[in-house]
């Protein structure tokens, strides 16, 4: 018998690899905080993990030609294909020096993603432990 | 592993503000630094920042923060009439650097405050690596 160790993980791992991703883009946020005209970006987990289950293949750029150049996230396939386009966040108090990002959402943005983040990890944990007291057999 | 890249940007990010403390900690130390000509006088400090972007790839996530320089506030000196000290010129003038105290203040908290989210960031990433090493345990 095949032991097929993806279909037992489900999405869980490329759930993860999105959170993993979005934290990065948070911190970037954050650390751009006091960064003149530094535009505040997020990932669309709902559509990236669409993407991930393989229902859509996301929008990319066409390339008819070499010298095109492709839509970055998506046209990389593999895990950075899972992330596809980052968005801009829509800021909700305008500042003078361009920046758009909001630290205090920055923040909430970036404990959600770690709370989800430990959640998965729980359930990839008890996946794992499910298969370990089956293989022993006890 | 992106979180270890978190590490790496909450890093720079840390750098950045901590040089921005230094600029504000300098300006306020020499606040009060007379000089007897325009050219000697001391002048306010602020570090630019701009994001850093990663290498020409595939990736379109930044890679935190860079400085990009230093430069010196343009605002009009402090010129005050003292002909009793002794570094006053030929006309009796002494200058006083563009340090502005309150706006310093400002600067600093906002730069403390900014460092703190970058600890915590740094903070946060670490133990979520560290629950995803111990995973199935």
């Amino acid at each position: 018998m095949r032991f097929a160790m993806d279909k037992i993980m489900g999405l869980g791992q490329q759930a993860l690899t999105i959170h993993s991703r979005r934290s990065e883009v948070l911190a970037n946020n954050l650390a751009n905080a006091d960064t003149p005209g530094f535009k505040a970006r997020d990932i669309d987990f709902q559509a990236a993990l669409r993407q991930a289950k393989g229902e859509t293949q996301g929008e990319r750029l066409l390339t008819t030609n070499a010298h095109h150049i492709g839509s970055s996230g998506a046209a990389a396939g593999g895990i950075d294909g899972l992330i596809g386009e980052l968005k801009f966040r829509t800021p909700s108090q305008p500042s003078l020096d361009g920046n758009t990002v909001d630290p205090l959402r920055e923040k909430a943005a970036f404990m959600e993603n770690a709370l989800l983040y430990q959640t998965n990890l729980n359930f990839l944990s008890g996946k794992i432990k499910g298969i370990k007291s089956a293989l022993k057999g006890e | 592993m992106s979180l270890f890249k978190v590490l790496d940007i909450a890093g720079t990010g840390m750098s950045a503000q901590a040089l921005r403390l230094n600029t504000t900690a300098s300006n306020m130390a020499n606040a009060e630094t007379i000089s007897s000509s325009t050219e000697q006088t001391y002048r306010a400090r602020q570090p630019v920042f701009a994001a850093t972007l990663n290498a020409l790839g595939s990736e379109n996530h930044g890679a935190g923060v860079q400085v990009r320089g230093i430069v010196e506030s343009q605002a009009p000196l402090r010129r005050e009439l003292n002909p009793a000290h002794p570094l006053a010129d030929a006309e009796g003038y002494i200058y006083k650097p563009n340090v502005n105290m309150v706006e310093e203040m400002a600067n600093m908290i906002s730069a403390s405050r900014s460092y703190q989210s970058n600890t915590e960031v740094a903070k946060t990433s670490k133990q979520l690596l560290l629950r995803t090493l111990s995973l199935g345990e």
